[in-house]
């Protein structure tokens, strides 16, 4: 969080592989993330790392990395691992919000098989992922989630397109409980996982324009400030649209 | 073979006259119904067309292409076996060629012409006798829960052109777009060896006009690396999504030296585009009454296309001159005695060319969005937020947002900066239409502009043709 001199916050948010990771409209989510400051006057900064560049750690709030396509999520993957692994976890350390996005989820985890072959992760979610070579898990997703001890149960729906399967290792939690749709692995009704302040889900591409309390949620989480601090907006759209997500997946 | 097939033709025509009678409206179920009776039915009928077929495919532009290849050949003479109604799946050009074949194994018409969906190219050009040529335009993102991602497409369609009749084809490609003018190059390469009775055509068509360059290469560009060794290209000219002048700096790769180009384009709004178009033999001035720069890549294409089937350039000009718009394809028609244009949008190449085109009109414009998630539009909506409403910002009197997702739609647009107060859901489709069509601004005569994803396109037209506003485009 940077604090500027009238004591405004600014989220400063960092989009990885933004022209490599964002091939379900990923650029909906951080357009959401950014009309939402905006419109309470709180600042907002966007930054780019792509192949091959440094990352600062203490530079930015919340992290995003999306879906990609596989040759291109290779590509990521081992950048992640030579350019920007210690930097996540010196970020995730001082509780930046991370958050990955199908390819992007994976990719957040222990490892990643694909064809026999292990493809390390960056590890800050203690998932691994094993890529199956049957029908890929595609279709509209509603989960249901609670994102702090007691707090109430929320949905979260959207759209999810993945050919991996997820399990979930002891050090994480699920991010949410199936309520209509494939989820992890399609079996245990378990749907992404969160370590931290690092979150990882399948629903995939724009999540947030369809589940705006969310991305309220996160700026919150990022800004490290109470939900209730957020001033209120003018919700009808995001409120219909929400339910019309709901409703595209029974729910 | 013919005595067999005859039997099978009728039942599979009575199956389809049977089924229109119960008010469905699919051309492809009485293809779908021969292929399972006969599944060599393609190949059967194709093989009785006198100057044998061509093949269309692309992400976007494959109806209006193949309506200006049509315009071009019709304007020659030729009769055609055409699947106009764009049903370009296996079942709907068995249907196509089912509906034009005769007894004694005769057909009505000499040339097939097919636009045909990217999946299908590979099956059906294995299929077809007599396939002369392959026109291979773009590849865009688009419904990616159905299509997967486009190096498999891409890959699809190399294996597509690599076996059986396609080998003996000639190709018809885009030189700008860099996935599929690298298919003319897999041939190249490789045709020393181990084709040595082989030498094919390979026509490259693109745009040659620095005026039209963009800033940079639209969010959701594709194909930003290079096929043959994973560096990123490096882009010249940026003219629509990934299509340009580009070159790899790693491997030297680069793109080809198109032989029907397109120069001094003129964008005329939603009215209309002109350009000079030079292909070997000429050059001469075309002029269009389909708008934007995605309409001068389909007359080139077309252009192209009928160049490699010898048509002379003055018959290409005259053809592609007359080509009106394709079912849906900015087509107009007339709403409660308000001009309303139809623009298909179904993927976000194909919408940001739109919004583009509507921004090139001056003023603040009336819209009617309507999305759809039905299988043929794709179940996923989330590719509306790689499209660039932000291009209406500022330019929306009143839009009106229907069909099954609409409120995600209305949301696009909010946060694409277009005012909430213009922006209204109507769930039903003939009201919201009947509103949009109403919310008129005083005076002026200013038209409607409806925005319909496939399925919802196909919706729109069935309401118009019910009310009489439209023409039946059914055979």
């Amino acid at each position: 969080m940077a604090v500027n001199q009238a004591g405004a916050h600014t989220l400063r948010v960092c989009a990885l592989y933004p022209d490599l990771m964002n091939i379900y409209a990923d650029r909906g989510n951080l357009l959401v993330l950014q009309r939402r400051c905006q419109w309470r006057g709180i600042g907002f900064e966007l930054a780019g790392s792509g192949l091959g560049e440094q990352l600062d750690a203490s530079a930015h709030d919340l992290l995003y990395i999306g879906g990609g396509q596989d040759r291109d999520q290779r590509l990521c993957a081992e950048d992640l691992l030579q350019t920007k692994r210690a930097a996540l976890h010196e970020a995730a350390a001082r509780k930046a919000v991370i958050l990955g996005v199908c390819g992007g989820y994976q990719l957040l985890g222990n490892t990643y098989t694909l064809d026999q072959q292990e493809i390390e992760g960056v590890g800050l979610l203690d998932v691994d992922t094993v890529r199956d070579p049957g029908q890929r898990l595609i279709g509209n997703i509603a989960i249901e989630v609670t994102l702090e001890d007691g707090a109430e149960r929320r949905v979260l729906a959207g759209f999810e397109n993945h050919g991996g399967r997820t399990r979930v290792g002891l050090q994480a939690q699920t991010l949410g409980r199936v309520l209509a749709g494939h989820g992890n692995d399609g079996r245990s009704s378990q749907e992404g996982a969160r370590q931290g302040t690092t979150i990882g889900t399948y629903l995939h591409g724009p999540l947030l324009p369809k589940n705006a309390w969310f991305a309220d949620w996160l700026i919150a989480a990022a800004l490290n400030i109470d939900r209730s601090d957020l001033s209120p907006l003018d919700d009808r759209l995001e409120s219909e649209a929400h339910a019309s997500a709901r409703r595209a997946a029974g729910v | 073979m013919s005595t067999l097939l005859a039997p099978k033709l009728a039942l599979a025509r009575a199956a389809g006259a049977l089924s229109r009678l119960r008010g469905g409206g699919a051309t492809s179920a009485p293809g779908k119904l021969l292929l399972k009776l006969e599944p060599g039915a393609i190949g059967a009928l194709s093989s009785r067309l006198e100057h044998g077929s061509v093949l269309i495919s692309a992400t976007n532009g494959k109806t209006t292409t193949a309506a200006m290849v049509a315009s071009i050949l019709e304007g020659r003479g030729v009769e055609l076996v055409h699947n106009q109604a764009g049903a370009n799946m296996a079942g709907g050009i068995a249907s196509t060629l089912l509906a034009a074949a005769r007894s004694r194994a005769r057909i009505a018409g000499e040339l097939g012409l097919f636009e045909v969906d990217e999946l299908w190219l590979a099956p059906v050009a294995a299929s077809l006798r007599g396939l002369r040529a392959v026109l291979l335009s773009n590849l865009f993102r688009d419904q990616l829960d159905r299509y997967g991602e486009l190096e498999t497409i891409a890959d699809s369609w190399v294996s597509a052109l690599s076996e059986g009749p396609a080998l003996a084809a000639a190709l018809v490609l885009n030189a700008d777009d860099p996935l599929v003018a690298d298919l003319g190059r897999d041939r190249e390469g490789d045709s020393q060896e181990s084709r040595e009775d082989e030498h094919r055509e390979v026509l490259y068509f693109g745009i040659d006009d620095d005026t039209l360059a963009l800033p940079g290469m639209a969010h959701a560009a594709d194909a930003k690396h290079c096929r043959r060794c994973g560096a990123p290209y490096v882009f010249e000219a940026v003219y629509l999504g990934h299509l340009g002048h580009y070159h790899c700096p790693s491997c030297g790769q680069q793109r080809p030296s198109p032989a029907v180009r397109a120069s001094a384009v003129r964008l005329d709004g939603v009215r209309g585009a002109r350009f000079r178009l030079s292909v070997p033999t000429g050059e001469a001035e075309v002029k269009l009454s389909l708008p934007g720069l995605y309409n001068v890549y389909n007359a080139l294409a077309a252009a192209a296309l009928a160049l490699a089937l010898e048509v002379e350039l003055e018959d290409i000009v005259a053809g592609l001159q007359g080509a009106t718009a394709a079912f849906g394809r900015a087509e107009t028609v007339t709403v409660d005695g308000r001009e309303t244009q139809i623009l298909l949008v179904k993927n976000p190449a194909g919408a940001n060319e739109i919004l583009r085109t509507l921004a090139l009109e001056p003023g603040e414009h009336d819209l009617l969005g309507v999305l759809n998630d039905n299988i043929a539009d794709g179940r996923d909506v989330s590719w509306i937020w790689d499209a660039d409403y932000e291009l209406l910002a500022g330019r929306v009197r009143s839009v009106t947002c229907t069909g099954t997702r609409a409120p995600e739609l209305a949301l696009r647009l909010k946060y694409a900066g277009i005012d909430p107060s213009r922006i209204t859901v109507i769930d039903d489709l003939p009201r919201a239409l009947a509103a949009a069509a109403a919310n008129r601004p005083e005076g002026a005569r200013k038209p409607l502009y409806v925005l319909p994803t496939y399925t919802a396109m196909l919706a729109l037209r069935a309401l118009l043709v019910q009310r009489g506003e439209a023409g039946s485009s059914w055979l």
